[in-house]
Order: C-alpha cells, then structure tokens, then sequence
C-alpha cells in the first residue's frame, strides 16, 4: 500500500461516520424534528454494536446491534417530543447525556477488550489495481453503505412520494395535518430512522474505525454531523461533499502536523473546521435557495387539534 | 341554480372546545349545483363546522350524510374520496415546495405521477387560472398562490367545493375572476358551500344562505332577496352602523403632521418587496387610507414607519416637523406617534405577558409614570391596563391576564386602546379590523375617526376596501412596494382603486 493509498483511505473511514449520521439527522429534520441527541445516539450504537459483536461473535451482528441501539434511544426522544410534545431542544441535550452516562455503564465490561473489525472486502484482480484499487474497491462495507445511502435518501426525498410527504411535514405540519398526512407517525419514522443512522455511525467507530471500545470515543463527532446537516442546507449530496471534506481537511492537517509545517498546530488542528464551514458557505451562498430549504417547522411542536 | 339533488346534509352538529359550544346543533343541507353561502362573524362557527365537515375535526355529536347515506368523515383524506375539496382561509400551501409538489400531495398516488405537470397546465387553463408548475410557492404572489388551492381541488374533481373567505386577499378584479369560476363549477353541477362576511359578495353570488350566530343557526335567507341590512342584523343579532358611518364633517385639515418624502428601502428578506419612492403626507384631522392587496408592501411601509426599518436618510420620514427617518420605534413615540402593527399576537402583543406588562412595551419611553430609572412601576401599569379595558370595553378574564388569553377581536380592542389611550399625535396602524367581529371593527372604525378630528394625523392600511372606503379622507394604492398618489375619497371608485391595487397604476 503506498502512502497515498494510505492518507485516502484514512480520509474515507474519518468521513463515513459524519456522512451516516448526518443524513439520519438530515431526514429528521427535514420532517421538522431537531434532534440534538445525535453524539449520544452515536456513543450508544458504538457500545452496543461492539457489545452486540463481543457476544454473538459476528461483526455484522454487531452492526445491526448498533442500529437497534441508536434507535430505541431514539424511540424515547419520539415518545418524548412527538406524544409528550416536550421541548425538541431540551430533551435532546438530555438524550445526549443520557447516551453518554448510559454507554459508560454498557460498556464497563468490554474496556480494555481487543474487538471484531469489520472486513474490508477483497476483490480479486480490481483490489490489486494499482492506485484505484484499494482506494475504490477495498473498503470495508459500510463505506460502500453510506454512499449508497445518500445517494438513496436524496432519491427518497426528491423523487418519491413518502418523501414529498415528509418535506411537506416539516415545511407546515398544520397543511400537511389538513391534508390527510400522519404528521406524528411520519415523523417517529423519521426519528426512529435518524437513531438508526447515528448508531450505525457509532457502530461505524467500535468496529470499524477503530475496533475497541473506549468512553467517549465518539469525541464530539455527533455535533460536527449535526452541524454539517445545517451547513449542507438540508441536501444530502452536499452533505456527503461536506463529511468528506472535513474528513479530508482533518487528516491532511494530522499528516501536515506529522510533517512538522511552520504553522501553529492550534491553527492546523481548527482548519477541518473552517475549511468544512467554508465551502458549505460557498456552496449554499444563495441564501434564496438556502432559506426555501429550510424546514419551516424544525423544532416545533406539532399537537393536533381534535 | 339550485334544485338539485341533496348532496349533503348535516344534522345537529356539536362541537365544543373547553366548554364553549362552538357548534350548537347545527343543521345544514347543500344541494348540488348552488352556492351556498355560510355567514356568520367571527367566531361563530363557520370554521369549526366546516373543519368537521371535511374531516379534520370530529364533531361531539351529530351526524353527515352524502348523496342520503351516512357518511363518517375520519379524515380529509376521506373527505377528499367522497368529492369534498377545500380551498383554507390561511392557505395550506407548503412554501418551500413547487406547485406540482403542493398539488401531488393532496392526489390519490396514481394521479400524482409523471403527467402531473401537463395536468395542472390544462386544468388551470382550462378555467382561466393559469400556473406554472415548477414554481416554488414561497416566490409567488397571494392572488396565484390561492389559484394553486383552488386547482388543486379542482384536479380532485370535487362535487363540493368548501371555500372559506376566499377573496380576502384578492384585487376586485381577481375577486370577479374567482366568481365565474365558481359559477361555471356550479353550472357543472358542482356544489360550493362559500364563507364569508362580505356580504355584497354573498348577495351577488350565492343561491342560498345559512347564518351562523354563537354555533347556532339563526336564519337561512334567501341572498338573493335580502338586503344587506336584513343580513348584517342576522349576524350580529343587532342593527349595524352601515358603512359611511363617519360622524360630521372631517376637521379642517391642519398642518402636515406626518411626512414621508421619497423613501425607497431595499427589501431586506428574500419574499420581502422593496420601497421604492414613496411620497406622503398626512395632515391633523384627517384619515389617510392606504389599500392594496396582502403583500405589496404593506409591511415594510409600516416597519418603515414606526421606525423599525430605519430609513438611511433622516429627511425621509418627518413626523410633526421633525426628521426622524433613522430614529426607532421609541424615539418616534416621543415625538408623539403611534403605531399598531397588524399582527396582534407577537408583534403588537406579547401572548405570554400580562396586559399590564403589554402596556408598558410600547409606552415605557413616553410614560414617566411607568417607568423612571430603568425601574418599572407595576401598579401604575396594572391601573393603565384597567384603565385601557374599561376606557374600550375590552372583554378579558378578571385581573391582569395574559394577553395571550383574550379573543382576537378584544386583543385587537386593547392594542388599540393602549395607543389612543395617549391620544398620539401621528398614528400608524395596520389593519385596524383584520379578524375583528363587526361589532368591535365598529367601535375601533369610530375611535379612529374620534382621534383625527381631535386633531391627529392617522394613517390607516387595510386590504379591506370596504374599510378603506369607509373611514378614509384620502386613499392611496400601494402597490409592489410604489404608492399612488392619495386622492380625496370622494373624487375616486371603488373600480378605479381595484385597477391600482392590480398594479395598473405602475
């Protein structure tokens, strides 16, 4: 493997995590639902798809563990803000704290243990292609997965009509009440299918990423998602450019830091950042555009009148 | 006309929210092919009754048949597959979408599909309403964004068509177009049961009546044969002041109060319109109405007035003499202008303050007695509130409650009363009467007229005509984002203001 080979494939597996749990926060909002527990959806798909592997022995296990662990924390943030009709914003802050003590107590049992990684695939002949080989055909599968699923959540959103139904919950959930959509079932699935795509993510990170588990170790990554799902104006293409842009930029500022550049390691360490806000600024500057994307009713609390 | 079969029929209808009947055994019986006028003031019932018709809400008791069969509406879904369509006093339109897009979501899915766009092209031509469908709605003007309802249910092929107050937002012209469309669907066959409280619309229109008073049906006259009085006492269970009310003579006009010269303002939103050029003048003791259609900026004319939208040159905008165009709201006050916004709740009003702390917001700069230091005096408030309530006979729960608690049209009372309470000399006020009840439009109408022949200059913008008509000196035409200029009210028509407000004057 040469070094470019190397520094690519380090960019793709920081990217995929961001990318999965972005677009699961992108179709919770779009459904006008602001879910700010995406960090501790994540750090409980990270234990739980770890313990899920531990025990059953499968890494695949593991992965979907990690989904079902992403969403039944989630299915208590929809019984709380869609029945209860409880401020979005407080009792996500509370799912990720919860997610955060919850892990730790999962996961006491499991520190400190080697885990199960998942297989990058290998294709015989197109893996040894020099250059593109590894690069295009010798990931593991969840790589290939989130591309796939955005490209699949821009289709559904876009170009079907579930999707329209659920643009349309989030742009005016009283027209869309009017109109005969189920407004609070449209937007559990929307937040049972976030919780998913967070855990997978968190799952991405204990058996892929790095196979073990250690507290935390999602390190703020649920928050740079959140934010690149505002920053990619709620289009999951641009979120994808986003994730890999900011995966790029934070890898080539560790090789840039390696490589002992004359620039101070504060600055370098902020750059994936800047750089991330940047081009998403670039890339939604028409703010016309920008604000029609917008899910109208994000945050708000939607309760029948009947 | 009517004579057709009974296409629906509601019997003994109630519906009651916290213990207030909103509906109270209502009847009603719709024909195929007439138009039937629901008619009632605010907060009667209409609404609610056809809410429950079209199955977003679920009466307490009664019961709905179609075409004589029971007919359980659960949902609009339902309502829409039994032929009832629906076009909403506040649009149930989905901004950020297009129009193809807000039309498929109200289609069974198998109309919905790829020939969607050449559908909504034929069908809108068809009767006169024409649409793009690739248009996002946020980018589009009332007057169309209603044609999209009104196609969207049209593509249903309804056999009852439920329009509430249709023409509120619309130019007499686009009003006039909208009725032979309704006429030409009635003379297919199609049933349309039409709110509203403009009673000349009714009279021209509609083939039968059925007046709703407290939730309760009071009369079924024929709109054909009753004369407006006999309706407008039918509504309110009492005789109206009828329009050109205005009591004497207008005071001589006094000395220019309130000036605007040549104000342009960019606007500063994307669905914000621009200023451009605006010249006014308003001299104590007279009204100056300014009409226009929703959104040709009405709003930014009277942000730009009370100061929120500062002008970038103090010249453009002189209240008693003085230059105040890049002063605030409460610099302006002191000068001794008022100013109420259109929107009651959250503009004019705080929902979850007390009235007594509404008070203070707009008058803590003007009123000593309120506060001094940067310390407010609660009592002295509490006593203006009282004062406010009683002086304008606001109808609100015992106490201080939040503003938030009281009915729109008493809400409406209080934010007016709060600024005529300080007998300003310049007022700025936006719709002085949306969503108010004829009794209390009647009352805050007079306060107005009270004020300017006191000696005030008042600005008053209404897309109300008949408002505009009725309490104005001059009217002027707003119309995206230029003003006529203002004539005597006497010396224009209702036509030749129509034509304006369409923009024929740009």
């Amino acid at each position: 493997m040469t070094g470019f080979e190397a520094v690519v494939l380090t960019i793709v597996t920081a990217a995929t995590p961001l990318l999965i749990a972005a677009l699961g926060e992108l179709v919770t909002e779009r459904s006008g639902v602001l879910n700010l527990g995406v960090e501790g959806m994540m750090i409980v798909g990270a234990v739980t798809g770890f313990a899920g592997a531990q025990l059953t022995g499968s890494p695949y296990l593991g992965v979907i563990a990690a989904m079902a662990g992403g969403m039944a924390l989630s299915s208590l943030f929809g019984f709380l803000v869609l029945r209860l009709a409880a401020n979005q914003v407080a009792s996500g802050l509370a799912l990720t704290l919860l997610g955060l003590g919850l892990s730790g107590m999962i996961g006491e049992a499991f520190i400190g243990q080697p885990g199960l990684k998942l297989e990058r695939i290998d294709i015989p002949f197109l893996t040894d292609l020099p250059v593109v080989g590894t690069i295009l055909f010798g990931q593991d599968p969840l790589v290939y997965a989130s591309v796939t699923l955005a490209v699949c959540v821009s289709r559904f959103l876009f170009r079907t009509r579930a999707g329209l139904a659920l643009r349309a919950v989030g742009n005016n959930h009283a027209s869309a009440h009017m109109l005969g959509v189920h407004v609070i079932r449209t937007r559990f699935l929307a937040v049972l299918f976030g919780g998913a795509c967070s855990g997978l993510a968190g799952g991405y990170l204990s058996l892929a990423y790095t196979p073990q588990w250690v507290e935390g170790m999602t390190a703020g990554r649920g928050w740079i998602a959140l934010a690149l799902v505002v920053f990619a104006s709620w289009m999951p293409l641009r979120a994808a450019v986003g994730a890999y842009l900011f995966g790029g930029a934070l890898i080539l500022q560790f090789h840039a830091q390696a490589e002992g550049i004359p620039l101070p390691s504060q600055f370098l360490s902020a750059l994936p950042y800047i750089a991330t806000v940047a081009a998403l600024v670039i890339l939604s500057r028409d703010r016309w555009t920008a604000r029609n994307d917008s899910p109208s009713c994000l945050g708000q609390v939607f309760v029948p009148d009947r | 006309m009517p004579g057709g079969n009974v296409l629906l029929e509601a019997r003994g209808i109630v519906k009651s929210f916290g213990g207030l009947a909103a509906n109270d055994r209502i009847d009603l019986t719709v024909h195929a092919g007439e138009i039937h006028a629901l008619l009632g003031e605010n907060g009667a019932g209409k609404s609610t009754l056809v809410k429950i018709l079209y199955g977003s809400l679920q009466p307490d008791a009664g019961s709905v048949s179609w075409e004589g069969r029971p007919a359980a509406v659960g949902n609009p879904a339902e309502a829409r597959a039994l032929g009832i369509g629906m076009v909403f006093q506040h649009f149930s339109l989905f901004e950020g979408l297009t129009v193809a897009e807000n039309i498929a979501l109200a289609l069974p899915p198998d109309e919905a599909g790829s020939g969607l766009a050449a559908n909504v092209r034929s069908v809108s031509e068809s009767y006169g309403l024409p649409l793009d469908p690739a248009a996002r709605v946020a980018s589009l003007p009332v007057g169309v964004r209603q044609r999209i309802e009104i196609v969207r249910c049209l593509l249903q092929r309804p056999r009852l068509l439920i329009m509430d107050e249709p023409t509120s937002v619309l130019t007499p012209q686009e009003a006039e177009r909208l009725f032979e469309t309704l006429r030409r669907l009635a003379g297919e066959g199609c049933a349309v049961l039409y709110i509203s409280h403009r009673l000349e619309e009714v009279r021209q229109l509609c083939h039968s009546a059925t007046v709703l008073r407290h939730g309760r049906v009071v009369g079924r006259p024929d709109p054909k044969t009753a004369s407006m009085a006999d309706l407008a006492r039918l509504m309110v269970g009492a005789d109206v002041e009828g329009a050109g009310s205005r009591e004497g003579e207008p005071a001589a006009a006094g000395p220019v109060r309130l000036a605007v010269r040549g104000l342009s303002l960019e606007a500063d939103t994307p669905f914000g319109v621009s200023l451009e050029d605006i010249s006014l003048e308003v001299r104590g003791g007279e009204i100056v109405g300014v009409a226009g259609v929703a959104g040709n900026g009405q709003d930014e004319l009277f942000a730009a007035l009370s100061g929120e939208t500062p002008a970038f040159d103090d010249d453009a905008v002189e209240i008693d003499g003085r230059a105040c165009g890049r002063m605030g709201p409460r610099w302006r006050r002191r000068l001794g202008a008022a100013f109420i916004p259109e929107e009651r709740l959250g503009h004019a009003a705080v929902p979850a303050m007390r009235l007594s702390e509404n008070a203070v917001l707009t008058r803590h700069g003007t009123d000593p007695e309120l506060a001094t230091g940067g310390l407010l005096h609660l009592s002295q408030a509490r006593g203006l509130a009282r004062r406010i309530v009683e002086r304008f006979d606001v109808r609100a729960p015992e106490g201080d409650p939040e503003a938030g608690a009281l009915s729109g049209g008493n809400l409406q009372k209080f934010v007016v009363g709060r600024e005529l309470d300080r007998r300003p000399g310049v007022l700025a006020v936006s719709q002085p009467t949306w969503g108010v009840d004829i009794g209390a439009a009647t009352e805050i109408r007079r306060e107005l007229a009270a004020l300017a022949r006191d000696g005030a200059a008042v600005l008053a913008i209404s897309q109300d005509l008949d408002e505009i008509l009725e309490i104005s000196d001059r009217i002027a035409v707003i119309s995206r984002g230029r003003l006529s200029p203002a004539v005597p009210t006497g010396d224009t028509s209702r036509e030749a203001i129509g034509l304006l407000m369409g923009g024929a004057g740009d």
